[in-house]
């Protein structure tokens, strides 16, 4: 491929994208509205990504607590620790890999998913059906990423602080009421905002990129694991663009 | 549409052309189908004859021409305003494009379940009647991953007449099936046709199938169905057209189709 010709794609993928978003708001504002499958994927994201995220958020606790207490000895500020894994994970860790394991798991299954309906026609289908496979398939996806990132990003944070809590009691030597004391001072309700308002555009981001590039996929089988592996890589490289740039944004607003 | 002529054109192509990138696919096709008639698409693989279905139901817009269906034109119109004219299209899909997370029930009731609020046991009872219709009643509660190919191409007919079309297109249907199983599909192609008045565009490869539908007619007598060789005025109302690089090759009936000297149809027939 040519480079012009390269551009001329990237030009008609973004703009595709922006088609399927204008598509999106369409479809959330207006009816018909398909509840049993929004409910359907509320379960399969929210609850169907809960145990990665269990995982991930506790070792990530875990893991900030050791790491800091070494750092903090430095300065003999062991008793500090607490302040420093809350802004951390709340802030930053929490939401971003939250977001990087829902892309690993949500964003590729979307991919893999509408891309397989794509090649076997199912979505030819329903719109011969009289179905708009974007009220029907995007939609309820999208409002459930929203929703569901958030809370999950929550949760993580939630037990990463367990995660360092036990780490510091045990390891580190430092009482349970001195690790929570910091944690709380560590936290600005500004931070609580940045933790909350990022996870909401990362799982939007998340989402509609699995779904733009699964209902963009063509060339049999092998084109749905290219459209998966996409997602993965697209999604995640985005999802760290959009932290940078959301935390810029705010930053510059709250702080 | 309301002062539609009831003998004119159901569909009418004009000039309609398409290209994929570079690729001229169709270059300005015209065809009529009458109502209550049928036409058969012959071409060989990769000519254009499912793209010529998917304009039809307007999942692809032509680069240029006319397409009317039911004397509107449809090749301009928005996805939003297409839905009303694919309410009178049923389509059966070359692999038969079932949804894969659905029972039967649910895909051969899908229309009617997410389209209408016709109550749950009247959708019901229309799911099991054209289920009966190709004999699978037994499989309602199966998924379609459980089937055979051939029972999935049932369904997938099932599922285009559950909301009673008024214009049947069908993509392969008898492709990959045995013998016998190609001519029940083939008898609820007649019957349609003949009994209930769809008009039908028929895609195939399978010259025995094609030939069949077009040389048989359905006739009710003491309230039995039988299928009986069709009389030459019935066999006029099936018409064949080929397709070949892009273009309409021939256009007619099968006793022309056979009387064809053109050598690429010789050697299509053969
Ligand atoms: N989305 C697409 N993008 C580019 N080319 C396409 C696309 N869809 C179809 N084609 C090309 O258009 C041509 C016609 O395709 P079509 O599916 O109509 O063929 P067909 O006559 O139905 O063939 P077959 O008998 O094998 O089903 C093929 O050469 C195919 O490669
Ligand atoms: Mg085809």
């Amino acid at each position: 491929m040519t480079f012009t010709a390269g551009v001329k794609k990237g030009v008609l993928e973004v703009q595709e994208y922006f088609r399927l978003l204008g598509q999106i708001v369409r479809g959330l504002t207006s009816r018909p509205i398909y509840f049993r499958d929004i409910i359907e994927q509320f379960d399969a994201i929210g609850i169907g990504s809960m145990t990665v995220v269990l995982l991930t958020g506790t070792f990530t606790g875990m893991v900030l607590a050791l790491q800091s207490g070494v750092t903090l000895d430095q300065f003999g500020a062991r008793s500090m620790v607490g302040r420093l894994v809350s802004a951390t994970m709340v802030k930053e860790l929490g939401p971003v890999l939250t977001a990087l394991m829902v892309t690993g798991r949500v964003g590729s299954g979307i991919a893999a998913e509408l891309g397989s309906m794509m090649v076997t026609e199912q979505i030819s289908a329903l719109r011969a059906l009289g179905t708009d496979p974007v009220r029907k398939l995007v939609v309820p996806r999208v409002l459930a990423g929203i929703v569901m990132v958030p809370i999950l990003t929550v949760i993580a944070n939630g037990v990463g602080m367990v995660g360092a809590w036990i780490i510091t009691v045990t390891q580190l030597g430092v009482s349970g009421g001195v690790f929570w004391n910091s944690v709380v001072q560590g936290l600005y309700i500004q931070d609580v905002w940045m933790g909350l308002i990022k996870p909401f555009f990362l799982g939007f981001v998340i989402v509609t990129i699995g779904c733009h590039v699964g209902l963009r996929t063509s060339g049999g089988t092998q084109g749905v694991g290219r459209a998966t592996t996409n997602a993965v890589v697209a999604g995640s490289v985005t999802v760290l663009a959009v932290d940078f740039l959301l935390t810029k944004l705010i930053l510059t607003l709250l702080y | 549409m309301a002062t539609h002529d009831p003998d004119a054109p159901v569909i009418r192509f004009v000039g309609v052309s398409l290209a994929f990138d570079d690729k001229v696919i169709l270059d300005r096709v015209s065809f009529e189908l009458l109502p209550g008639r049928a036409k058969v698409i012959l071409g060989g693989s990769g000519v254009g004859k499912s793209t010529v279905l998917r304009l039809v139901l307007g999942l692809l817009k032509p680069d240029s021409g006319e397409i009317h269906i039911n004397g509107e034109r449809v090749d301009q119109l928005s996805e939003e305003a297409l839905m009303p004219v694919r309410d009178r299209l049923g389509m059966v899909f070359q692999e038969g494009a079932l949804f894969d997370s659905l029972t039967v029930r649910e895909n051969v009731g899908y229309k009617l379940f997410e389209g209408t609020s016709m109550p749950i046991p009247e959708v019901d009872a229309r799911v099991m009647e054209v289920l009966g219709f190709v004999g699978l009643d037994e499989f309602v509660a199966r998924m379609p991953s459980e089937l055979s190919g051939g029972q999935r191409r049932r369904v997938a007919i099932a599922r285009a007449l559950t909301a009673k079309p008024q214009i049947l297109l069908y993509d392969e249907p008898t492709t990959g099936l045995d013998p016998i199983t190609a001519l029940t599909i083939d008898d609820e192609i007649i019957k349609l046709r003949d009994l209930e008045e769809v008009s039908t565009l028929i895609v195939t490869h399978q010259l025995r199938d094609a030939f069949y539908i077009a040389s048989h007619m359905a006739v009710r007598e003491q309230g039995a169905l039988r299928f009986v060789p069709a009389s030459p005025e019935k066999m006029a109302e099936t018409e064949f057209l080929m397709l070949k690089d892009s273009k309409v090759l021939f256009e007619g009936t099968l006793p022309e189709l056979r009387a064809s000297t053109d050598p690429y149809v010789k050697a299509f027939l053969e």
